[in-house]
């Protein structure tokens, strides 16, 4: 197993570099898969890999420790990034990678986690991520832990029901230990948000449900960082939400902010620029 | 007309529910703004900080079940079988079922005996749909007792649970003697002309029909199958191979629920003539919840024209 420094040693260059890895190994996944969601999983490899290798507390080597940092994917379409920081963390073989989506081994389309070590809850059916954050943050209350508990939604996500019943309620349970992140990008499957079902404005639309909205840009190490030590170290009742503005398919040129890329298939040509693009 | 041994099937939920509270502390109540309902209360008024009403929000109420569970609790999630069945499923399927997480989903108010609220909160697909997911067990007690009992048992079994429970004050007719476990059958009569296999409020109605129909010369074996899902096969194929003639009885549409899981073990296995007795797949109406069951055709008199067809079949 490797042995992770996941606490404050990791300096912004070997954030970017690791960012850059699990971009690639993202498309590589994809592409050999014929099939996920290119455009949504590259918009939030920044906040993952700032929560997975730098904020939170976790043992790959004990992916159940009760006192872990939880982390749950609502928006669970989304998961080969984080996929590929398991692997690289030694949650599981890298091996596994190479077989997403494909039948017989354990990386489901969808994060599952009965199937694989280090998913906390299974998702992909959108808005229930939340209402699971605050189960698991519950739990930390009853029993007087200190973990917290981290959950990325999706602003098409923002659409479901569920989502407003879950921020009802993790602000009347003063739930202080919950940080959502809001992949701020601006598409979904059909257009764009604006054209879609407009879900502004977002961040009155959360105020006015009682919890403590941060803005920053969803690519930025050290605006994430500065929001995610408010969020943490804050001393309010209330719920934190990061709304993280980012861009569907960052770091791929032709995908950046198309809707076509949330689920499109990578053809070889394509393929080849992507990987260009990354490795430059 | 009210019986001192009438108690409700929730009020044997809401009482055992407190019992296993007090011995258990990972044991985590949620309920949906019906806690007076469904009896849950009793267990909030003594353990407040592990109670959480999650108001008019039962998806959200079913998502923090699952997430309470995936940390170790114990979870009972309680609201009507209506919402808990239509409104939360795919939350219960998703998040509960797939990854079996320990969440039992202690529903009442089933069928149609709830009476004057009328249709929107009448569950009579309630068992239909909950058998059709994996890995959910699926259990109907017949009495307050058995309630209690199987209550009790659902926090031992590791694993989703559905429990369908009656609103109305119901008579007891489980025997304390009689051993009681999830996935195997009760037989309460025996009889060589046919068997009845009811669940939930109807096991009453079948043994007062086996009552009557006794007077008539027919004796019938009146077996309560309290766990729809996994169903006790073998107990069903002995009793068709002993009677030849089949009567099911439910307080549920005869489409999907305790007929249709019968009727698959029968077919499979040692087809012989069989009636459903049930809500025939109709929207019941505001009323009464005796005379909606004797209108919608689930009492004693509709089971006793059932079984002498059935054994005319023969």
């Amino acid at each position: 197993m490797k042995k992770i420094n996941y606490n404050n040693g990791r300096r912004l260059e070997s954030l970017k570099e690791k960012a850059t890895q699990i971009r690639i190994q993202t498309i590589k996944m994809i592409y050999g898969a014929q099939s996920g969601h290119p455009g949504g999983s590259l918009a939030i490899v920044d906040i993952l890999v700032l929560l997975f290798y730098k904020i939170m507390r976790r043992k790959p080597h004990n992916p159940t420790w009760p006192d872990r940092d939880r982390f749950v994917l609502s928006k669970g379409h989304s998961c080969p990034p984080i996929y590929a920081i398991l692997a690289d963390q030694g949650y599981f073989s890298e091996s596994e990678l190479w077989h997403l989506r494909e039948e017989g081994y354990i990386l489901q389309g969808h994060p599952d986690m009965r199937k694989i070590p280090g998913i906390d809850m299974t998702t992909g059916s959108l808005g229930q991520g939340i209402s699971a954050g605050i189960g698991m943050a519950l739990n930390a209350k009853i029993d007087c832990k200190k973990y917290r508990t981290f959950v990325i939604i999706g602003d098409g996500e923002c659409q479901e029901g569920q989502i407003w019943e879950a921020a009802m309620a993790a602000s009347h349970f003063r739930l202080d230990n919950l940080v959502v992140i809001l992949d701020y990008n601006g598409l979904q499957v059909d257009g764009s948000t604006k054209e879609i079902l407009s879900i502004d404005p977002i961040l009155d639309k959360w105020k006015a449900f009682n919890w403590e909205v941060y803005v920053v840009n969803g690519h930025d190490f050290v605006e994430l960082e500065k929001a995610f030590t408010k969020c943490i170290g804050g001393q309010s009742s209330l719920p934190k939400i990061i709304i993280a503005k980012t861009i569907k398919g960052k770091g791929v040129s032709f995908m950046e902010n198309k809707v076509v890329w949330h689920s499109n298939l990578i053809s070889p040509n394509e393929f080849k620029k992507a990987m260009s693009d990354l490795e430059s | 007309m009210t019986n001192e041994k009438e108690k409700s099937i929730r009020e044997g939920y809401g009482e055992e529910l407190l019992e296993l509270g007090k011995k258990y502390e990972n044991i985590v109540v949620l309920d949906a703004d019906l806690s007076i309902s469904t009896q849950t209360y009793k267990f909030r008024d003594f353990f407040p900080h592990r109670f959480f009403d999650l108001g008019c929000a039962e998806q959200n109420e079913m998502s923090i079940a699952a997430g309470l569970a995936s940390t170790g609790k114990v979870v009972f999630a309680s609201t009507f079988c209506v919402f808990a069945s239509m409104r939360a499923l795919d939350q219960i399927r998703n998040m509960i079922a797939y990854p079996q997480l320990n969440v039992k989903i202690a529903a009442s108010n089933a069928g149609i005996s709830i009476g004057k609220d009328g249709v929107t909160h009448q569950a009579i697909e309630d068992i239909a749909i909950m058998r059709s997911i994996p890995n959910i067990t699926v259990i109907s007690p017949a009495d307050a007792e058995e309630a209690r009992t199987l209550v009790r048992l659902s926090y031992q079994y590791s694993g989703p649970v559905y429990i369908r429970l009656g609103r109305i004050p119901w008579p007891i007719v489980s025997n304390k003697k009689d051993e009681c476990q999830i996935g195997r059958g009760v037989v309460l009569r025996k009889g060589q002309d046919v068997s009845i296999f009811a669940t939930g409020h109807l096991v009453f109605e079948a043994l007062e029909a086996a009552n009557s129909l006794h007077k008539e010369g027919l004796e019938a074996s009146v077996i309560n199958i309290h766990t729809i899902k996994p169903i006790d096969e073998s107990l069903i194929i002995n009793f068709a191979k002993k009677t030849h003639a089949i009567v099911t009885a439910e307080e549920h549409n005869i489409i999907g629920g305790l007929g249709s899981a019968v009727a698959e073990v029968l077919v499979e296995n040692y087809p012989v003539p069989m009636k459903r007795i049930g809500i025939k797949d109709v929207f019941a109406e505001s009323g009464d919840g005796k005379i909606l069951m004797k209108k919608y055709h689930i009492v004693a008199k509709n089971i006793m024209e059932a079984a002498r067809k059935v054994i005319d079949e023969k």
